[in-house]
């Protein structure tokens, strides 16, 4: 390390590994993981939403699990929460609907109206 | 990019409790339910936690769990980390009345609690140079080395008032001055990381939890005096503090933060470990130097002080690790952050380690100028078991005695000193009425004697004959006229006694004397323990024998 910039790249790069325990996030990605939600396929749902949260670099989001919605024949469920925003529930998600969210709501900033099942 | 940290505090006292195995555990079931790749566990310092046995932090959910033991791990990993329902029954309960409390009052940051030296423990891996870069560890020392000269770097360390963490709070910034003014080849820095103060831990857990805020703040201590080489003396005892340090050392090295022209500079700067023997004397300055250089560790004359004349005769600054701990924050934060805390004759935070008849003991930091009933009834949660508050010891064995009416004064140096005590190195001892006085002043005064060094009169004998006088009184064979040949003894070693040691003995006795002569007065005229913990012996007992 020869400078503050060699410092600093250390920093951004360990900050991101360690966003989870952050308590200021602006997006809460939570995976119904009750049972009726892994039967469907949530494991995969979450394994693609870490990867791809991960690849991307993104800080401002952590992921977390909860148990079942109430809504099993919708599973897997994905809530987004934002900050100030409502709550954005999508149903019916698979791996490649889960990359989606992350790169057009989460990233894109636009809700992905086909696969919303429930919002408020 | 894992989406779940767990915290598992590993420091000497939750080790003791298992948190080993338990981390072991929940690594190999981790990797046998397949989360390796989604669950980090992460070993971090103290959470300042200490009778709930290993303690688990879940992010970003927030949950603590107490008492956690191995065979709670599987089903941590299948219900809370698989299916995300949170184990009720190890979500952590806070004495006294183990009710459920909400996740942030746990947090150590919440209440009156502030946190500037222990910003990182627990919460942080100590063993991962990332995690401290990651909280801003290492820019002060950039900035400093990048951007200042080392007179700047002194003027703010002076400008911020900080003042030494190891009992005597002189300035920190006035004893680097005399250091940095006197010209020579060679000049050291020493972290004192002796710690001989019985209920004292707070050092060992600021070594345990954030080992490179002291290697930074020597690094800069180094750079504001013109040294180019540190020693950190760390009792024996530690394993864990030298095996962190260690490594934390190894790691500064091989980022090229420890070493050569650091940061480009022309500044070289490195640090080596040296292990203490355990013995109380080797704390005091100028003993911990005989004892690098490899002799008796006896204090030596003063002046001339460490500053000008120290290790192999160069000029040495020697530091305490809290006061260390404080410099990356004081430089990256200001002069004018640091005087904000605390109170203007004494700024910034202080450390204790809470011990003693108290609901809720452990390490905390708290700004100065707090008051004792916040301490004890607010962060400590009271007494247990209804009994009442009989004193507070403050600053180890050679520490100042608190009663009930004290419980309103806010702590500052000035404010101690008034009443014959002082802030101390950072161990506050609580006592409750169901003890004894006189059996507890025959306890410090057995730890003296055993740790006088021997080399003065005053100190070594002082210390044998208060003894002799206190197993009297507690056996019931005293008399009234013990008292006032304890005091004369005590006076007399305070102001004759060769170093500190034998000065600040007498400050408990003459404490607890000044306010529960009676008790010592029942001992020896009624020969009545009121707490019923000395054995006296009574006319009628030595009767029936
Ligand atoms: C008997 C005795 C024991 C001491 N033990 C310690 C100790 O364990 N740790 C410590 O930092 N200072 C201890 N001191 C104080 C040191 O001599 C010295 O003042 C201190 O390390 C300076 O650091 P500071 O200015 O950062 O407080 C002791 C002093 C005496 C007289």
């Amino acid at each position: 390390m020869k400078n503050l910039a060699d410092l600093r790249k250390i920093k951004e790069k360990a900050k991101m590994e360690m966003a989870s325990r952050e308590k200021n996030v602006k997006y809460r990605v939570v995976v119904a993981m009750g049972t009726c939600g892994i039967a469907a396929g949530a494991r995969n749902v979450m394994s693609a939403l870490v990867d791809e949260i991960g690849t991307r670099s993104l800080k401002n989001t952590v992921i977390t699990q909860t148990g079942c919605l109430g809504y099993c024949d919708q599973e897997p469920l994905v809530q987004v929460f934002e900050q100030g925003r409502p709550c954005i529930t999508y149903g019916k998600v698979t791996p490649e609907v889960a990359r989606k969210i992350v790169a057009d709501h989460i990233v894109g900033n636009k809700v992905l109206s086909d696969y919303v099942f429930k919002q408020n | 990019m894992h989406r779940l940290h767990v915290l598992v505090a590993m420091d000497s006292h939750t080790i003791a409790q298992g948190a080993r195995s338990v981390r072991d555990t929940l690594v190999k079931e981790l990797a046998l339910a397949e989360l390796t790749d989604e669950v980090k566990v992460v070993e971090t310092g103290s959470l300042g936690i200490y009778n709930k046995g290993v303690v688990l932090v879940i992010f970003p959910d927030n949950v603590y769990y107490a008492n956690v033991t191995v065979l709670d791990v599987t089903e941590i990993i299948s219900e809370h980390f698989k299916k995300g329902r949170v184990v009720d029954r190890l979500i952590y309960k806070q004495a006294p009345a183990d009710q459920d409390i909400k996740v942030d009052e746990l947090d150590p940051r919440f209440g009156k609690q502030q946190r500037v030296v222990l910003k990182n423990a627990g919460v942080i891996d100590p063993e991962s140079i990332e995690e401290y870069i990651a909280h801003d560890g290492y820019e002060a020392l950039g900035k400093a080395l990048t951007e200042q000269k080392p007179d700047q770097v002194l003027a703010i360390v002076k400008d911020s008032g900080i003042q030494g963490r190891g009992g005597a709070f002189f300035p920190t910034g006035v004893k680097w001055g005399f250091t940095a003014k006197t010209q020579s080849d060679v000049k050291y820095i020493i972290c004192n990381a002796d710690e001989g103060e019985p209920g004292t831990f707070k050092d060992r857990l600021i070594l345990e939890g954030d080992p490179h805020a002291i290697i930074e703040g020597m690094a800069l201590s180094g750079y504001a005096v013109g040294a180019s080489r540190g020693f950190i003396y760390i009792r024996g005892e530690y394993k864990m503090s030298i095996a962190r340090m260690q490594r934390a050392i190894e790691q500064a090295r091989e980022h090229g933060l420890l070493g050569n022209n650091i940061f480009d500079s022309d500044f070289d700067f490195d640090i080596e470990i040296r292990e203490g023997a355990g013995a109380y004397v080797c704390g005091e300055e100028t003993a911990l130097i005989e004892s690098i250089e490899g002799k008796r560790g006896e204090p030596r004359d003063k002046p001339p002080f460490p500053g000008v004349v120290g290790l192999w005769g160069k000029p040495t600054v020697v530091n305490n690790v809290e006061t260390l701990a404080n410099l990356p924050q004081i430089l990256l934060n200001g002069a004018g952050w640091y005087k904000k805390l605390g109170i203007p004759d004494n700024p910034g935070t202080k450390v204790f380690t809470m011990v003693g008849n108290i609901n809720n003991p452990g390490l905390i930091e708290v700004p100065m100028g707090i008051t004792l009933r916040e301490i004890i009834y607010d962060i400590g949660q009271g007494i247990p078991d209804g009994k009442g508050f009989l004193f507070a010891q403050l600053g180890g064995t050679t520490g100042g005695i608190l009663t009930a009416k004290h419980l309103d004064l806010p702590l500052s140096v000035s404010s101690l000193r008034e009443i014959g005590a002082g802030m101390g190195s950072g161990a506050l001892l609580v006592v409750d009425d169901s003890q004894c006085v006189v059996d507890m002043v025959k306890n410090f005064v057995e730890f003296f004697n055993h740790e006088s060094c021997g080399k003065c009169t005053l100190c070594r004998e002082g210390t044998g004959r208060l003894l002799e006088i206190l197993e009297k009184l507690s056996a019931g064979k005293g008399s009234v006229k013990d008292l006032s040949l304890i005091k004369e003894l005590s006076e007399t070693m305070m102001r004759g006694a060769f170093c500190g040691l034998g000065q600040a003995a007498p400050i408990p006795i003459l404490g607890c004397l000044r306010y529960f002569e009676q008790e010592f007065i029942r001992h020896a005229k009624d020969k009545v323990c009121r707490a019923g913990v000395c054995h006296l012996e009574t006319a009628a007992e030595i009767k029936a024998a």
